[in-house]
């Protein structure tokens, strides 16, 4: 678990660089409210705390979640979102190995509805930004929830944000691409931190490759139909991977062994589903990034992909 | 000990740095005890029936127990001496205490002169080389103790195409087929071409693991002198549990044993490479079995090694022989890291089933952690050989969930310890799914009997019903008719 | 207007597959009495002792079914079947209650003295399985793997020739 963590250090430097010291501060926030809502929820459940508190599990869940915030959320976001996902979605569910849904993604996806206008107030890339938040000012930002300078001077839109809103508004494709090109190479460059932390993961076989291989398939393969039937509209497969939580989702969540299917062929219909949703979310509903729509949605698919997808046993016909 | 899941084509584990290899010395004969004890339990919990008196005078090589309903192969004494005993044991891998004979050895080792060699076993006919077997008391040396005869008679309808002779000795430490190999290689070839006659394969197959470079030369060198074009040598990777039967058939020729059935029913007869040189011994000798190799080992005893060991050999004794304990002795095993038991004491004998002794330290032993809850990474279902999915298995069992843990196969378990080793939760799943294949068992009973009372109480009701009936009709028409109208 | 074709479509083409599966794996589950009552039979230990109060368990568990007695009334059960009564009717769960008998006497099979038998015939309408065989004027047995230890046929005999022996077990491999 805390190796998970470590794996989550050069995407999270990729962060800090584009977007300035807000995202460590989020996880700090979150971890803490973590491993609050974890010590009151087993003292409830009258479980011992170690070595559930030690086994690094919360943490990591707040990890994702700061990851998914953005750098200059207030603080009671992250600290909403991560007691949430404790809470709800760990332990009411019987604590750790069975739960449901992915408790980052559920912290997050309850965020998302309930504060739909911190939840995207999204940093601008600092090298354009007019104005640049040192560590005070972040600071200060997230416990006031008030930045020294107007909002507009430092946050922007996420290029998925920017695809989603400017084809509303009749620019096209190509125009909105070139408008938020900077952000997109921002998020290109963590996407790489995240690749990067991800192949670790995968070489120290902490995670397996079915559900994070069959997940970008999918991705790829219905990004490039739809881009293929209409570039205009639908932007490409490259886009598609490097921008949002694609990989982070692909790495870090699709993986999380608790809420994907137990059998490899399992998690690759596991992985599949959550790509596809994850660009039909992207594409035609209101929420420009699908990650933990379509994690979750998956999530309750589990049950019925295990019963689906049991072993042959050895001697036994199918 | 380090555990990773396998990789490559077979389910399993690879084992790395676990208890010691013992000294690649010759295998050296253990002294004889001054006193044996024969235990007469039979794998399946039921016991062999003595033939000879407290008191009387045995020789080596005399049969002094066997098994009227033929569940397992006569008993044959070890060392000439007197029984002094024929009382309850602790006897090794069994929860209660089973008879043994106990033998006062006189050192003078003289044998029956009912032990005759056989002279040329190709003029034999496989019926009376099977009864041979039968009565030279030979069973599956590689743990299983099945009795050899019955695994080489002769089914009509599923002819043998392969003998396969199992030198895979996947559990690490153990070195007794090893030792085997190395130094016996010619005789159990000859074992092994007696076995070819009397099942009439065609060819025959020694597997040997990758990792014993000196067994495979010196198989090699006995198949080269042996000039038999029958043989030859399959090298298996190493890992665990390679020497599975259905693992090493499934491994050598891509099918698997059907799940009930017999390797037979795919056309092949497994057979330990111990178990060869038995049957070389008594065809060549006439002398039954009488003594095997065991391995001893672990941080826990001077000089580990391999010894040809008298059959009830008390294992202190053969600690003795390799030297004593050392210090930080903490536990002993019967068997190898992963299948075997840890032993109460050291005043058990030496069985027909054991291969290997371990004398561990701690620094021999995996160190357990706490169980934590199960987090569904899957990693147990990947290094399952049988294919089951442990981590279902466990919810079963932890719900008494008997439909389920049949539904998930638990009778396919063969309780290899590969998703307990491998369990980042440190769950202990092998014990669980050994102690819940044993409830599974008695409840079926206990659901069978149920049955039975219940079919047998609706009987009895209904008849007392039909009685009833009867009697009643019968005091009717015994009433006078007029008697009805007041 | 085609993505939510699209989607709504393809939430019910997932439904549709979820309903079959679930209908395949899992037979239609028909809850009525008869079928409950098997169900409690079914973890009742057919001793057919009477101890529950009751003439045997399918009766007992009639009882129970319409609510009639308790779930711990069954002694040969133990504690563990009637925690299994609890959870399969949904009440609270209890151990056995000692006024009906010893929850924790081990397994007895019935054995005639056949010395001493007078062969008058009295234990066999009493013995709830048939397991006694037997005719007047000849000497009685038990047939032990039959016999479920309910000892109903110890009161009616005249001369106490019948008594209850442990159950042997062979030892069982490690
Ligand atoms: S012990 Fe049983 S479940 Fe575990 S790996 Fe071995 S065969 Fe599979
Ligand atoms: S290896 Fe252990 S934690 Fe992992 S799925 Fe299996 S039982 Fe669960
Ligand atoms: S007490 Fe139990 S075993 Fe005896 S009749 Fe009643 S339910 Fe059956
Ligand atoms: S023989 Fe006696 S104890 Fe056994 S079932 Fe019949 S009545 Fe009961
Ligand atoms: S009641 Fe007693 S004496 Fe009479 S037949 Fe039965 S066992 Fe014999």
């Amino acid at each position: 678990m805390l190796l998970v963590l470590a794996m989550l250090v050069p995407a999270a430097a990729a962060d800090v660089f584009w977007f300035g010291p807000g995202l460590p501060i989020q996880i700090v926030i979150a971890s803490l409210s973590a491993l609050l809502a974890e010590s009151v929820m087993l003292a409830l459940r009258r479980e011992p705390l170690q070595p559930s508190l030690g086994d690094g599990s919360a943490l990591v869940t707040a990890a994702l979640l700061a990851f998914a915030l953005p750098p200059l959320a207030p603080w009671w976001v992250a600290a909403c979102g991560s007691a949430f996902a404790i809470v709800f979605a760990k332990h009411l569910f019987g604590g750790l190995g069975r739960n449901l849904f992915n408790p980052a993604m559920a912290g997050f996806a309850l965020l998302l509805l309930t504060f739909p206008a911190e939840m995207s107030r999204w940093s601008m890339p600092i090298v354009v930004a007019s104005h640049h938040l040192g560590f005070t000012d972040t600071l200060t930002t997230i416990f006031t929830g008030v930045p020294p300078v107007a909002w507009d001077a430092i946050s922007s839109a996420t290029p998925l944000d920017a695809v989603h809103s400017g084809l509303k508004t009749g620019a096209t494709l190509q125009e909105v691409l070139a408008r938020t090109s900077t952000a997109h190479s921002a998020s290109i460059w963590s996407s790489l931190g995240i690749l990067l932390g991800g192949l670790g993961l995968l070489g120290l076989r902490i995670i397996r490759w079915p559900s994070p291989v069959s997940m970008l398939a999918a991705v790829v393969v219905s990004a490039g139909l739809l881009n293929a039937i209409d570039p205009g509209t639908y932007p490409g497969v490259l886009f598609h991977l490097t921008s949002g939580a694609t990989l982070l989702g692909a790495f870090f969540i699709a993986c999380d062994p608790v809420t994907t299917a137990a059998s490899h062929r399992g998690r690759l219909w596991f992985g599949a589903g959550v790509g596809l949703l994850t660009v039909v979310i992207r594409s035609w509903t209101a929420y420009p990034d699908g990650i933990a729509f379509a994690v979750l949605i998956m999530n309750l698919f589990v049950p019925l992909i295990d019963r689906l997808t049991v072993p042959r046993i050895y001697g036994h016909a199918r | 000990m380090e555990v990773t899941i396998a990789t490559g084509r077979q389910r399993g584990v690879r084992l790395i740095g676990a208890a010691q290899r013992s000294a690649a010395s010759a295998p050296s004969a253990a002294s004889a005890p001054p006193q044996l004890a024969l235990s007469l339990a039979l794998p399946d919990g039921s016991s062999l029936v003595p033939v000879v008196r407290i008191g009387e005078y045995v020789r080596l090589g005399q049969v002094v127990a066997w098994s009227p309903d033929c569940e397992g192969t006569p008993l044959h004494a070890s060392v000439s001496g007197q029984v002094s005993a024929i009382e309850l044991r602790d006897a090794i891998g069994m929860s209660a205490r089973m008879p043994a004979i106990v033998i006062d050895n006189d050192g003078r080792d003289e044998r029956d002169p009912g032990l005759i060699p056989v002279a040329d076993y190709t003029l034999r006919s496989a019926e009376e080389l099977l009864a041979r077997i039968e009565a030279g008391g030979i069973v599956g040396l590689g743990g299983a103790a099945f009795p050899t005869h019955l695994k080489l008679a002769p089914t009509p309808s599923t002819p043998v195409e392969t003998l396969v002779i199992n030198g895979v000795e996947c559990e690490p430490g153990i070195q007794c087929d090893d030792m085997l190999m190395r130094y016996r290689a010619e005789s159990m070839l000859f074992g092994a071409q007696v076995m070819l006659h009397i099942v009439g394969a065609g060819r025959c197959v020694i597997a040997i693991e990758a990792d014993k470079p000196e067994a495979i030369a010196a198989t090699r060198t006995a198949v080269k002198a042996a000039g038999d074009a029958r043989l030859s040598v399959a090298i298996v990777p190493t890992y665990y549990p390679a020497g599975g039967e259905r693992q090493l058939i499934e491994f050598l020729f891509g099918t698997q044993v059907p799940a009930g059935g017999l390797p037979r029913d795919v056309g092949v007869v497994c057979q330990n490479v111990g178990t060869a040189a038995a049957i070389a011994t008594l065809i060549r000798t006439g002398e039954p079995l009488v003594s095997r190799l065991v391995t001893v080992t672990g941080l826990g005893v001077a000089f580990p090694r391999t010894l040809e060991v008298r059959l009830g050999t008390p294992l202190s004794h053969l600690i003795e022989e390799c030297g004593g304990y050392t210090p930080d002795i903490t536990r002993l095993i019967a068997g190898g890291m992963m299948m075997g038991v840890a032993l109460p004491h050291d005043a058990l004998a030496v069985a027909k089933t054991t291969h290997c002794v371990i004398a561990a330290t701690a620094a021999d032993l995996v160190p357990r952690g706490p169980a934590m809850p199960c987090i569904r990474c899957g990693d147990c279902a990947e290094a399952c050989p049988s294919h089951l999915l442990p981590q279902e298995l466990y919810r079963h069992a932890v719900e008494e969930d008997d439909a389920g843990l049949a539904r998930f196969g638990i009778t396919d378990c063969i309780e290899c310890g590969c998703c307990d080793a491998v369990c980042p939760s440190q769950l202990p799943l092998v014990s669980v799914f050994g102690a819940a294949r044993r409830q599974l068992q008695v409840n079926t009973v206990t659901t069978e009997r149920r049955d039975l009372a219940r079919q047998r109480f609706n009987a009895h009701t209904q008849r007392l019903a039909v009685e009833q009936a009867e009697r009643q009709r019968r005091l009717k028409e015994r009433r006078p008719a007029g008697r009805k109208d007041e | 207007m085609p993505p939510v074709v699209l989607l709504s479509g393809a939430a019910f083409v997932l439904a549709l597959l979820g309903a079959w599966v679930m209908q395949r794996r899992s037979p239609g589950e028909q809850n009525d009495e008869q079928t409950l009552i098997d169900q409690v039979d079914a973890l009742l230990p057919q001793t057919q002792c009477g101890q529950c109060t009751f003439t045997g368990c399918r009766p007992y568990a009639t009882a129970m079914v319409r609510g009639e007695a308790d779930i711990n009334q069954c002694p040969p059960g133990g504690h563990a079947t009637a925690a299994r009564l609890a959870r399969l009717l949904e009440r609270p769960s209890k151990p056995v209650d000692p006024v009906f008998g010893d929850p924790l006497a081990p397994p007895l099979v019935a054995y005639i003295l056949e010395e001493l038998c007078i062969g008058c015939a009295r234990c066999l309408p009493a013995c709830p399985v048939d397991a006694i065989l037997g005719a007047a004027r000849f000497t009685h047995t038990v047939i032990a793997a039959d016999c479920t230890g309910c000892k109903l046929c110890i009161a009616p005999c005249p001369v106490d020739c019948i008594e209850m022996r442990p159950v042997v077990h062979l030892a069982a491999p490690h």
